[in-house]
C-alpha cells in the first residue's frame, strides 16, 4: 500500500520536476554568455599561445608556421645546455631574485616595526603616505630617473664630487649592476610592502603590551618579544609565496637599466629569451628557455602556495 | 601604557624620527630633483647646478615636448588605449565574475574556474604570444594592447570574493520575483559593487598607463608605441647613448637632460595627481580579495 503511494507520488511529481529542471536550464543561458567573451579571450591569448609552446620542439620559420615546422625532438634543449651563456643567465636570475626579495622584505618589516614606534600621528601618517609613491610609477619613469641620478654627470656624482670623492659610472660597472637593481627594488616597493605588516601590527592584543611593560619590559624587549612575534604568521606567509618568485627576476627594471656593458651581471632569464626570440628571432630556442622558466615556476608557484597552506593556513579560493 | 622617559628612550625616538623621516624623503627627493630639471635653463642644468629648485627657470622644455609630434602622438595611443582598455577590462571581468560567484551549480562552472587558474600560474610565453598576435594580424594595432591583458585574472577573483559576500538573499529574492540573471547582475550585484568596481578601475587604468613592454613588443612601427615604450627610445636609449632627440640648433637653447626630465614628469604627472584616490582605493584592493567564501 505504501509502495503504491509512493509510486504513484513520484509519477506526478515527474512532470513538475522536468518542467522545473527545463526552467532552470532556460535560466541559465545568460550565464554562459556572460561566460563567452572571457572565453574567448582565454582561448586566444593564454590558450593559443600555450598551443605555440610546441614549436620548442620543431625548427620554427614564420612562414611555415606553427602546423608546418620541421619537428627536431629535443635540439633546442640540447642547445640549451650546450650554451654557456645560459648557466650565467640562471645564476643573475637567481641571485638577483633572491636578493631582491630578502632585501624588500627585511626593509619592510623593519620600515613596519620602526612606523610602529612612532607616536606623533601626522608624522607617522606623512612618512607612510610618502613610502609608497614610487609603487604607482613604472619602472620606465623610475630608471629615467635613476639613470640620470646615477649618470656621471648626476645628482649622487656631483655630491660624491663635492665630498672630494672620484666620480663612478654607476651604471656601467657589472659589479654594481645587481646591488643597485636590488636596492632600487627595495627602494621603489618597501612602502607598500609594509602596509601588509601594518595591518597585522593593528591586531595585537594591546593587552600584551601593558603585561609585558609591568614585567618591566622595556620597548625594545617589547618590540622584540611582542610586536615580532605578532607578525611573525605574516612574515611567514610572505616568505612562502615569494619562494613563488624566483625565477622572476624583474625584467622591466633590468631592461631600463641594463646595457651591453653590464650584460655579464645584468642579464636574466627574461632579457635573454626578448632578445634572443625577438630581436634576433630565434623563435625555437627562445621559446624552450622561456618554457623551461615556466615550467619550473609553476612548479614553485605550486610549492609556495601548498607551504603557505600548511604553515601559515592561506588559501587563494 | 606606561610612559618611560629614560634616556635611552628619548635616543630611540630621536633616531627613529631622523630615520623615518629621511627614508620617506628618499622616496620623493628624486621625483623633486627630476621635475626641478624639467624647469631648468640649459646652463644650469649641463652643469649640474640643479639640486631640488629650478635654476633660470624656464618653461621651455615642456614647451618642446608638447610640440613634438612623435610625442604627441604616442600620448594620443595611450589616451586611446586608456579609453578603450579600461571599458573592456571592467566589462569582462564582471561577465566572468558574476557567474563563477553563484552558488548555483551548472554544468561546466567548476571546469571554467580552474581553466581561469591554470591561465594564471601558467603561461606560453613570450614568443608564442608574439607569434600568435602575429597570424592573428594584430600586431601594430590598437588591439594588440587591450586585448591580451582584456582579461585580468587576479581582479576577476577580487570581484568574484567581493560577489560572494553580499547577501545571497538579494538576488534569491529577486530571481523570485522573476529577475533574470542579466538584471541581477546590472541591477543588484554591480551598483552594491561600487567600492569594489572603483578599485579595480584604477587597477586596470593604472596599468594601462604603465605599461610599456607590450608596447615595445607588439609594435613594430615606433610611431604606435605608447607614451611610455615612446619613453624607451626618448629617454632611455638617449641617456644611454649620450644623444639628444631634439635637433642640434634646439640643443642651443635647452638641454637634452631637462628635455628628458620634462618626458619623465609628464608620464608621472597623472599617477602623481591621482595618488590620493590610489592610496584610498588600492589599499582597499589589498583586502578586498581576501574574502573567502
Amino acid at each position: 500500500m505504501a509502495q503504491t503511494m509512493r509510486v504513484g507520488a513520484t509519477q506526478l511529481a515527474r512532470p513538475n520536476e522536468a518542467a522545473a529542471k527545463h526552467w532552470r536550464l532556460r535560466r541559465q543561458i545568460p550565464l554562459y554568455v556572460m561566460l563567452i567573451p572571457g572565453a574567448i579571450i582565454l582561448a586566444l591569448f593564454h590558450y593559443y599561445p600555450m598551443y605555440g609552446i610546441t614549436i620548442a620542439f620543431q625548427d620554427y620559420t614564420p612562414v611555415k608556421g606553427f602546423f608546418g615546422s620541421p619537428w627536431v625532438g629535443l635540439k633546442q634543449f640540447e642547445r640549451i645546455l650546450a650554451n654557456p651563456d645560459i648557466a650565467l643567465i640562471v645564476r643573475n636570475t637567481l641571485s638577483m631574485a633572491i636578493g631582491k626579495i630578502v632585501i624588500h622584505q627585511l626593509v619592510s618589516v623593519t620600515f613596519a616595526l620602526l612606523l610602529n614606534e612612532i607616536r606623533i600621528a601626522w608624522y607617522k601618517r606623512t612618512v607612510q603616505t610618502l613610502s609608497y609613491v614610487l609603487h604607482f610609477l613604472s619602472w620606465m619613469i623610475l630608471g629615467g630617473i635613476l639613470l640620470d641620478l646615477l649618470s656621471l654627470g648626476g645628482l649622487v656624482n656631483s655630491l660624491l664630487a663635492g665630498l672630494g670623492l672620484q666620480k663612478v659610472p654607476f651604471l656601467m660597472q657589472p659589479g654594481l649592476f645587481q646591488p643597485i637593481a636590488i636596492l632600487s627594488q627595495a627602494w621603489k616597493e618597501f612602502g607598500w610592502g609594509a602596509i601588509i605588516y601594518l595591518a597585522a601590527l593593528t591586531s595585537i592584543d594591546p593587552g600584551l603590551y601593558e603585561a609585558a611593560a609591568v614585567d618591566g619590559a622595556g620597548r625594545w624587549r617589547r618590540m622584540v618579544h611582542v610586536t615580532l612575534p605578532g607578525i611573525a604568521p605574516t612574515i611567514i606567509l610572505l616568505a612562502c609565496l615569494n619562494l613563488g618568485q624566483v625565477l622572476n627576476a624583474g625584467m622591466e627594471q633590468v631592461l631600463v637599466l641594463y646595457n651591453p656593458r653590464t650584460y655579464v651581471t645584468a642579464d636574466i632569464l627574461d632579457t635573454w629569451v626578448y632578445r634572443a626570440g625577438l630581436l634576433q628571432a630565434q623563435y625555437s630556442l627562445a621559446t624552450a628557455v622561456g618554457l623551461l622558466k615556466s615550467t619550473v615556476g609553476l612548479g614553485l608557484v605550486a610549492l609556495s602556495y601548498w607551504l603557505a597552506d600548511r604553515l601559515a593556513g592561506y588559501r587563494v579560493f | 601604557m606606561i610612559e618611560e622617559r629614560s634616556w635611552k628612550s628619548v635616543v630611540f625616538d630621536t633616531l627613529n624620527y631622523v630615520l623615518l623621516g629621511s627614508l620617506a624623503l628618499l622616496c620623493v627627493l628624486p621625483l623633486i630633483h627630476t621635475a626641478a630639471v624639467s624647469l631648468s635653463g640649459r646652463a644650469a642644468s649641463e652643469a649640474g647646478l640643479v639640486a631640488l629648485w629650478p635654476e633660470q627657470f624656464t618653461l621651455m622644455n615642456y614647451h618642446q615636448v608638447m610640440m613634438n609630434l612623435q610625442f604627441r602622438r604616442a600620448l594620443l595611443v595611450s589616451l586611446l588605449r586608456l579609453g578603450v582598455g579600461v571599458p573592456l577590462n571592467l566589462l569582462l571581468i564582471s561577465l566572468v565574475a558574476y557567474p563563477l560567484s553563484l552558488n548555483e551549480r551548472f554544468a561546466g562552472k567548476n571546469g571554467f574556474k580552474w581553466v581561469l587558474l591554470f591561465g594564471m600560474f601558467f603561461s606560453g610565453g613570450l614568443i608564442p604570444l608574439y607569434l600568435t598576435m602575429r597570424s592573428l594580424h594584430l600586431l601594430d594595432t590598437l588591439w594588440a594592447l587591450v586585448l591580451p591583458s582584456a582579461l585580468p585574472i587576479f581582479s576577476v577573483i577580487v570581484l568574484l570574493n567581493f560577489f560572494r559576500g553580499l547577501p545571497p538573499e538579494l538576488a534569491e529574492s529577486a530571481s523570485i520575483d522573476g529577475a533574470s540573471h542579466w538584471q541581477i547582475l546590472s541591477r543588484i550585484y554591480l551598483p552594491l559593487s561600487l567600492p569594489a568596481l572603483a578599485t579595480l578601475t584604477l587597477f586596470s587604468a593604472v596599468g594601462h598607463w604603465n605599461a610599456w613592454f607590450d608596447g615595445l613588443v607588439f609594435m613594430l612601427k615606433p610611431s604606435n608605441y605608447p607614451l611610455q615604450s615612446y619613453l624607451q627610445i626618448s629617454v632611455i636609449l638617449m641617456n644611454q647613448m649620450g644623444l639628444e632627440s631634439a635637433d642640434p640648433d634646439l640643443l642651443q637653447v635647452i638641454s637634452g637632460r631637462s628635455l628628458r626630465a620634462a618626458q619623465i614628469i609628464f608620464a608621472a604627472l597623472p599617477i602623481l595627481c591621482l595618488y590620493p584616490l590610489l592610496q584610498r582605493y588600492f589599499i582597499k584592493g589589498l583586502t578586498l580579495g581576501s574574502v573567502k567564501g
